[in-house]
């Protein structure tokens, strides 16, 4: 049953052997008395991040829930047991003490069980729960009473189920957008160090050598510090369809902004599509810019580029000459030479970020285009993280979260 | 089946020292991490008592904790002992009356880790903030936490653990921790306490604290915590310390109903302060 388990959870989330033998030994030692406290030292020992919570929440629901357990004979007994360990009754609200003790007389309780374990046996009807599927029994669904839970037996699994079921980690997940701490530390997988600054650092075999070769006089041998040196530069497209997720872009910006993790930092904002200017504000106005072409001279491929934006946009806005959303801005050359030319320049150090998400049905023309030329990765905690290690190796694809997920239904 | 011997974390810890409760799934993994003798690795929002619970489980316990803070410039040799190599290029150079030279160990000082190991008796060891070191610093401990031994190369000798301590890891998510250490740990991610478990931890920091007046202050508070736009949302740690100023300002619930005084002790950002004002509606 637990070999089970584990393989239906390893297709899931990155759990190992290792994992599995320290479950094993903690129920070895009975240290899991019910299934409720299954549930949490299962998490506690196979998942190791909460953004793992609430996959393995939908994990454990649906196996205990719809996978057609059948246990052997020789261990229905001891899973018997297992169940019908008592629940520390000062863990439970009040009312369900005095509920428990009214009723229950645990030997036909128990010939119950049995009776229903083995109807179970008999008809395979896969998508129910092993105990109690039609209201029949003290096991069954009662709905509202506390928990759900009637006695030791089949109840402690429906708590644990339901609790996994409430999947209350859902915003824990990492393809769900979270505060600027998160985006940093997505960043700041960003890394490339390299010696820089002032000579400060003692280092201790260079400086014995040469106070030997000095005959014991001691001389001391300073050295430069190891810092990070990437250089980032962050195009953000702001206004019209952008403007929904102004409030997430705000919160990249000053989660880049505010880290002392780069180099130099350096950020521009365009609309829609970059043209021959990249403006110093969100305001966008003609005299706070730079043009494109001192842009490139300015940063070279030596800086990261990061470019924010949905990618959305009139087909012309990005082909056409003279096609900008602006009637009295005359661009000489379409929004795609604009685009080609940051992917020329900069080469594998550009990364484009899109908040908006990406869905298989509905692609905007534009983004397609865009996408084949610059690499696009959602505005997401993962995202970002799979774009900084894009920037940092050139690409090399990692499991996500949305991969983790495929063939669940929920 | 039976549970095993050892000694248990209580959950519940109210001395001079040490004030803390802990839910039932959180005292339970402690109990199944002593037991299996593995470390365990507490994450969890800013504030929610994340250090707070070594020092409760040593209190608990009876035994000694060893804290070992962990800095960005922190390397695991650090926390088994330290070298004096500069010391002793000195005392080389310029002779020194209370060590000798010629004897290596005079130099060598064990840190925290090897002062847990080296201890007669069990003990809690806390290495708080595990994150914030480099991202290799982990996978520096592997070896140390697994058998619990270190080896002194200079003066070629092991040092060995003669009671396995209970090993207690904070961290705050700055940066993620490789798999081979997190495959070794248990992990326990700390719940922001329910309204209702809240009101038992401030009853148990402020037994005196008046049930209304209480009231009137968890509903503030989770009335900020409900406002999503906040950078930095306040935590328990937070809120004890607010209820503490309100206690010795001497306010009235009916003032508290109508303001949100020290509003600075809750939020850390001006630009939050801002929100919250205009976000909470007052009864007028």
């Amino acid at each position: 049953m637990f070999v089970e388990y584990f393989y239906y959870l390893k297709d899931r989330l990155p759990v190992s052997i290792t994992e599995y033998m320290t479950l094993i030994e903690a129920l070895d030692k009975g240290l899991i008395r019910n299934m409720v406290e299954f549930y949490y030292i299962s998490r506690s020992i196979l998942c190791k991040s909460e953004h793992q919570f609430d996959i393995y929440d939908i994990a454990f629901a649906n196996f205990f829930k719809n996978a057609s357990l059948k246990f052997p004979d020789e261990i229905k007994q001891q899973i018997w047991d297992w169940l019908d360990k008592e629940i520390d009754p000062k863990e439970l609200p009040d009312n369900f003490q005095q509920f428990i003790s009214e009723i229950f007389d645990l030997e036909e309780l128990q010939k119950q069980f049995e009776e229903l374990l083995k109807k179970q046996d008999e008809d395979h009807d896969g998508g129910h729960h092993w105990i109690g599927t039609e209201g029949d029994s003290r096991f069954g669904h009662s709905g509202q009473n506390p928990m759900g839970m009637k006695i030791g037996g089949s109840a402690g699994m429906r708590m644990a189920i339901q609790i996994a079921q409430k999947r209350i980690f859902q915003d824990y997940r990492k393809d769900v957008v979270l505060d600027t701490r998160q985006i940093k530390v997505a960043l700041k997988r960003l890394r490339k160090l390299e010696e820089i600054g002032k000579r400060d650092e003692l280092n201790i075999d260079k400086t014995i050598d040469e106070t030997a070769k000095n005959g014991g006089d001691i001389e001391l041998i300073f050295e430069k510090k190891r810092k990070n040196n990437v250089k980032l530069v962050l195009l953000m497209d702001v206004g019209g369809s952008m403007t929904p997720y102004s409030h997430l872009v705000n919160l990249l910006f000053s989660a880049a902004n505010n880290m002392s993790h780069w180099k130099d930092f350096k950020y521009y904002y365009f609309h829609n599509c970059v043209y021959e200017s990249l403006y110093h504000n969100a305001q966008r106005n003609p005299e706070e810019s730079t043009d494109f072409n001192e842009f490139l001279k300015k940063y070279d491929s030596s800086y990261k580029v990061v470019i924010v934006g949905d990618a959305a946009m009139a087909s012309w806005e990005l082909t056409e000459r003279y096609g900008s959303i602006y009637y009295y801005h005359r661009n000489e050359m379409p929004g795609i030479y604009y685009v080609k030319e940051i992917a020329n320049h900069f080469k594998n150090n550009v990364v484009w970020l899109n908040p908006e998400i990406i869905r298989l049905e509905w692609v905007p023309w534009t983004r397609k285009i865009i996408s084949s030329i610059i690499p696009m990765f959602h505005l997401t905690i993962e995202g970002i993280e799979e774009a900084m290690d894009f920037l940092r190796k050139s690409g090399k694809d990692s499991y996500t979260t949305v991969q983790l997920l495929k063939g669940f239904k929920y | 089946m039976s549970i095993s011997n050892f000694d248990q974390f209580k959950g519940s810890i109210n001395t001079e020292r040490v004030r803390y409760i802990a839910d039932p799934q959180l005292r339970n993994i402690v109990n199944v991490s002593i037991a299996l003798q593995r470390p365990l690795l507490v994450k969890g929002e800013p504030g929610t008592g994340k250090t707070l619970l070594a020092h409760a489980i040593a209190e608990s316990l009876g035994k000694k904790l060893i804290i070992w803070n962990i800095k960005s410039t922190t390397e695991a040799i650090d926390g088994c002992y330290m070298y004096d190599t500069v010391q002793r290029l000195n005392d080389s150079r310029f002779g020194c009356e209370d060590r000798d030279v010629n004897n290596i160990k005079d130099y060598i000082t064990l840190g925290p880790l090897g002062e847990a190991f080296a201890s007669d008796e069990q003990v809690v060891l806390l290495i708080d903030e595990i994150d914030k070191a480099d991202i290799e610093f982990p996978n520096d401990l592997l070896q140390e936490l697994d058998v619990m031994e270190f080896y002194i190369k200079e003066t070629k000798e092991f040092v060995k653990s003669k009671h396995r301590p209970i090993v207690i890891i904070t961290s705050n998510n700055e940066k993620e921790l490789p798999d081979a250490f997190l495959r070794r740990c248990v992990f326990h991610w700390i719940e922001f306490p329910s309204k209702e478990f809240m009101a038992e931890i401030c009853n148990l920091h402020y037994p005196d604290l008046r049930q209304n007046l209480l009231d009137q202050c968890l509903k503030h508070f989770y009335a900020l915590r409900a406002i999503t736009k906040l950078r930095k949302m306040p935590s328990t740690s937070e809120l004890l310390d607010w209820i503490g100023v309100l206690l010795k300002s001497g306010i009235s619930l009916e003032e508290l109903r109508k303001t949100l005084p020290f509003l600075g002790t809750l939020l850390k950002k001006e630009k939050d302060v801002e929100i919250a004002l205009e976000k909470i509606k007052f009864p007028t």
